[in-house]
């Protein structure tokens, strides 16, 4: 199908982008890679009446690391941040490969990724297992919302409708620390039906000092497995252990039930995958994430 | 709504064109330039049959907007051969059967091409992770897995043929 007819305007700087999106109170649309808001318009499951495209703004593509705190602007697109992690970030090389296809991330971004908020999408699970935030640009001012406050519903979010995501920052893992990632879907490069990302650090003694588990496709937002988190923080971590923290953290989950999967199989799923993350992250410990 | 203009170069060629904003990469190839060698299939991203290079890179021409193509380089299945033969990769395809009706075809092979610059011996399971980003409804894949390696073979041993 085609998309429902829309104008168009690519602002020069952020200023004049946040003006725009004030202007259509609500009405207008950020176009970044357009990997998400494409669809949506083809499908016509929306019909903004104007779209504000991104991709001309000046110092948006950027991708720096500066103490413990990885930054990434809204135009850095999700192969560019593949490739940045090649050699650098097993744990972020290990899950772009999993966002869709090389086409779709050659042109998708990692914040428009991570504010289309698709519950089952990985990036933004990432993004709450490492504590990051988003940026916003708005009409009165920037401010930084916490990735825990930032996801309130499917496709829906904290973000102001006259406010732009100019950039995200992951908190790293800690040098030393292990991360894990699973997901399951019908075919590579699918939405997950459920995944989960863990990473864990752990003290001379061999005990968990610090774990974060979050999962993805397993309710309307990405969740952290809090139960599990705490279930394991200072002990040590025997298999018997991992295996009851995962069950925890999944019996917490508010998963749906659709074509896919039903909600029951989807936190069945969610329990072996918390078990596995949590496992292969504690056996990394020391390779770095 | 107003058209916009676009200039654009395709396989080598500039060309100005007037477009709505609403129309996407793959409107302005089929219906201003006339180059439907680009298939459309799903028109949301999912099939890969649209897929064209843009500036080297492999992208869905359904899921970019005509105006945000101003200024860029983009690359068909039609400007991929010089003259009238076949490229390599179209050559490995016709040898290999890695086709039946031909719809996905296209969006195939320039993400093949794409993927052997940055994967020139790529593993099976590379390819087929690399296929996942295509639908073929005809072949079950097994032939364009092997056409894919047959391709990969002849421009390890012609590479300026790429």
């Amino acid at each position: 199908m085609k998309a429902a007819p829309f104008d168009y305007i690519a602002p020069a700087t952020v200023d004049e982008a946040v003006r725009a999106l004030a202007a259509a109170d609500g009405e207008a649309k950020v176009l970044a890679g357009g990997q998400s808001l494409v669809p949506m318009l083809a499908l016509r499951l929306a019909r903004p009446t104007m779209l504000v495209d991104i991709n001309r703004l000046p110092g948006l593509d950027g991708i720096r690391e500066a103490s413990g705190t990885l930054e990434i602007g809204a135009l850095v697109r999700q192969r560019a941040l593949e490739r940045w992690a090649a050699g650098r970030s097993p744990l972020f090389a290990e899950v772009l490969r999993y966002v869709a296809h090389p086409p779709i991330r050659n042109r998708g971004t990692v914040v428009g990724n991570v504010v289309h908020a698709d519950p089952a999408s990985e990036l933004p699970a990432l993004l709450l297992a490492l504590e990051g935030v988003v940026v916003a640009r708005g009409s009165r001012g920037e401010r930084s919302i916490s990735a825990d406050r930032f996801y309130l519903a499917p496709l829906t979010t904290a973000l102001g409708a006259d406010e732009l995501a100019t950039a995200v920052r992951f908190a790293l893992p800690r040098p030393g620390s292990g991360w894990g990632f699973a997901e399951v879907s019908r075919r590579h490069g699918d939405f997950a039906l459920v995944g989960a990302v863990a990473i864990v650090a752990r003290g001379a003694d061999g005990a968990v000092a610090s774990a974060r588990l979050a999962f993805f496709g397993a309710g309307g937002t990405p969740a952290r497995g809090v139960a599990a988190e705490q279930a394991l923080q200072g002990r040590a971590p025997t298999s018997a252990l991992i295996a009851e923290a995962a069950r925890a953290a999944a019996a917490a989950l508010s998963p749906d039930g659709d074509i896919h999967a039903t909600a029951a199989y989807r936190r069945r799923v969610a329990a072996s995958l918390a078990e596995r993350t949590l496992t292969a992250a504690l056996a990394r410990c020391g390779e770095g994430a | 709504m107003t058209k916009r203009a676009v200039r654009i170069t395709v396989n080598g060629i500039e060309h100005e064109c007037a477009v709505e904003p609403r129309a996407t990469l793959a409107d302005l190839l089929r219906d201003e330039l006339d180059l439907t060698g680009t298939h459309v299939g799903c028109e949301h991203g999912v099939c890969g049959a649209c897929t064209v290079l843009l500036d080297g890179e492999p992208v869905r021409s359904c899921l970019m907007l005509a105006v945000q193509a101003d200024g860029q380089r983009v690359s068909t299945i039609e400007g991929l051969a010089p003259g009238d033969g076949l490229h390599p990769i179209q050559e490995a395809f016709w040898a290999k059967h890695g086709l039946q009706c031909g719809y996905c075809t296209p969006g195939i092979i320039m993400s093949t091409c794409a993927f052997l610059r940055e994967r020139p011996d790529p593993s099976r399971e590379e390819i087929r992770e690399m296929l996942a980003g295509h639908l073929c409804r005809c072949t079950g894949y097994h032939f364009i897995v092997e056409a894919i390696e047959a391709a990969a073979r002849a421009l390890a041993a012609d590479p300026h043929k790429h």
